[in-house]
């Protein structure tokens, strides 16, 4: 086997998983501060990378510059979703949450199919074909660029909820509603804010995806099982752990080709996702 | 109670005469209803009675489908009795992943998940099996006769599709008022209360999705006899689970009768629209409507169209208890 080879999986595969840390983030933010589970989260996605994929076409402005205004509109899309489903169901017992949240990922999905169509698509982006050597080792410059945002975005993630009011209104409401309410916090705006910025994440995340990988409105349901991966792997509601399983994963994911066919691949991180399930559900860094 | 069954009868009755005035296309649609009400009776037995959330039952279909399918092309048994291995397999991946789930007290989104996985990693490993047939999919040879399952006309489909439907009412119609059918309810309803009074979680758990596991294998063996074409994104894909899941949960969960109706209401506006829209260019807008469905039924008739009906007919039978 070659070494290089491995090393350029591991690297190629850490990049990427800093794409999945972005994803994960939105969903475990979503669930630590609402406690539901956003099943329509690879869907959302897809409304990103759709979003971004159109302003190319139309205007040729890259994905890496787009990706503001994905975000923008998939904080809108999150906010109504908050305000229109999840905010009726946030007190249904999780079994009617689940099912209502299957049919809103059924409706983003098929919704993308009906606009864009059901064909896969490979835009031409400016860097897409871009490369560095380092060595022997070969680095995507597209796959770079995406993991330096993705962190990038993360970290004001991170920031917004340590020092903005809102950002502490998030929390408080997060650990613990009844307090929040008594104080005079609006719940339910800090829900539908923080809905909004978990969806605004996968929509940036998803615009970054858009040069790395074809794009179809059947790659969202993966990605939402992926998430779900990650978010379990971190510990649900962690935000570090979505980061940091984002990055396990995407190695996982990546070193995994070595000695399977790519198309199973996944069957890598589901195995992963039941011994966590099976051994620690609480997660690597779950409380 | 007892008129309940009176026009229970009158509507078998009526369902045993319909062949003699519908066509080949309305007696598929049948089949489709029969078919989906059956296996949505199936999930019922599990997801509705104990309250565990399966969104990966498309893996039995397709253990079922697949068991049977490779008996009788290299084995020469007779599907007959490849459905009943079929069943055996598919209770068996059932039971080790509810074990595993269940031992470790996973519950609501945690089993869901698990669910899916177990599912998904089926999918995927069918899906580069080499006698499976991998992307392209697995013909099978028509041979009619009754000890193939294989017929021509969908007239013999119907018969059986009809008496699988009824056999799975029987069964949960006595699961309903056995000591096992209380369990499972308890279960749903308070697991800790029923735990505290000597129910055994874990056991009646994994009765319930024995129970499950096994039977919606049988409509795998159905399903592979009348399509005579297998393919895992078909019959083992998060697609079917969702078809399956749909008309328990409109119809109504945790009643005999819910999935049936849901699946009366549900299969025909699917088969029509499906087709229709398809030929309008629209693919896909049946599934947005089923999203629009589910979550519709969420937020405002958690209790299913049942519950309308029962407030509908309990005039007419005397008895507001009834079904």
């Amino acid at each position: 086997m070659n070494l290089a080879l491995v090393v350029q999986l591991i690297i190629g595969g850490f990049l990427m998983g800093g794409v999945y840390s972005l994803i994960a983030l939105g969903l475990s933010l979503i669930f630590g501060v609402l406690r539901v589970i956003n099943f329509a989260h690879g869907e959302m996605m897809i409304w990103g990378m759709y979003i971004a994929y159109t302003i190319l076409l139309l205007t040729g402005i890259d994905p890496f510059f787009s990706l503001v205004i994905s975000a923008g509109a998939l904080f809108i899309l999150g906010y109504m979703v908050q305000r229109i489903v999840v905010n009726r169901i946030i007190e249904f017992p999780e079994a009617m949450q689940v099912i209502a949240m299957i049919g809103t990922a059924l409706i983003f999905e098929n919704g993308a199919r009906l606009i864009w169509g059901p064909d896969y698509r490979s835009p031409a982006s400016r860097f897409a074909l871009s490369s560095i050597w380092i060595g022997k080792i070969m680095i995507d410059f597209p796959r770079l660029l995406a993991f330096l945002i993705a962190i990038l975005i993360a970290a004001l993630v991170f920031l917004f909820l340590k020092y903005t009011d809102t950002g502490k209104a998030i929390r408080s409401s997060a650990d613990n509603r009844l307090g929040a309410l008594l104080v005079g916090t609006d719940v339910d705006r800090v829900y539908a804010i923080c809905f909004g910025i978990g969806t605004a994440c996968v929509g940036a995340a998803g615009a970054l995806l858009v040069p790395l990988m074809p794009l179809s409105p059947h790659i969202g349901p993966p990605f939402t099982m992926v998430s779900f991966i990650i978010v379990i792997l971190g510990g649900m509601g962690s935000l570090i752990g979505a980061v940091v399983g984002g990055l396990i994963v995407g190695v996982a994911e990546s070193v995994a080709t070595i000695f399977l066919p790519s198309s199973l691949k996944q069957i890598v991180s589901f195995s992963l996702m039941v011994a966590i399930l099976l051994l620690k559900p609480k997660g690597l860094f779950g409380r | 109670m007892a008129k309940i069954y009176t026009l229970l009868g009158l509507i078998l009755l009526i369902l045993l005469l319909l062949p003699l005035f519908l066509n080949q296309y309305l007696l598929g649609i049948f089949v489709f209803i029969f078919y989906y009400a059956y296996l949505g009776q199936c999930w019922n037995i599990l997801t509705g009675y104990t309250g565990n959330i399966s969104l990966g039952h498309s893996l039995y279909v397709g253990i079922g489908a697949y068991i049977s399918t490779m008996l009788a092309m290299h084995v020469g048994f007779s599907p007959w009795i490849g459905m009943v291995i079929g069943g055996l397999g598919a209770t068996l991946i059932g039971v080790i992943m509810g074990y595993l789930a269940f031992r470790f007290g996973l519950k609501n989104v945690y089993f869901v998940l698990i669910t899916i996985a177990f599912a998904e990693i089926g999918r995927l490993v069918a899906l580069h099996l080499k006698p499976l047939g991998q992307f392209m999919g697995l013909f099978i040879d028509f041979k009619p006769g009754w000890a193939n399952f294989q017929f021509k006309g969908n007239l013999p489909y119907y018969y059986i599709g009809l008496g699988f439907v009824i056999f799975s009412l029987i069964v949960v119609r006595v699961l309903e008022l056995s000591k096992w059918g209380r369990y499972f309810v308890a279960l749903r309803e308070d697991e800790d209360a029923a735990e505290s009074v000597g129910v055994n979680a874990l056991k009646y758990k994994m009765i319930a999705l024995g129970i499950s596991s096994f039977m919606t294998a049988l409509a795998g063996t159905f399903y592979a006899n009348y399509i005579f074409y297998l393919h895992p994104t078909s019959i083992m894909s998060m697609a079917l689970s969702i078809e399956i899941v749909l008309r328990p949960i409109i119809g109504g969960m945790g009643t005999a009768l819910g999935p049936v109706i849901g699946s009366f209401l549900i299969t025909p506006l699917a088969e029509l629209s499906r087709s229709y829209f398809a030929k309008a260019g629209y693919e896909g807008l049946h599934l947005v409507i089923y999203g629009f469905l589910l979550v519709a039924v969420v937020l405002f008739f958690p209790r299913g169209v049942i519950s309308y009906i029962k407030r509908g007919i309990a005039p007419l039978l005397g008895s507001s208890k009834a079904v």
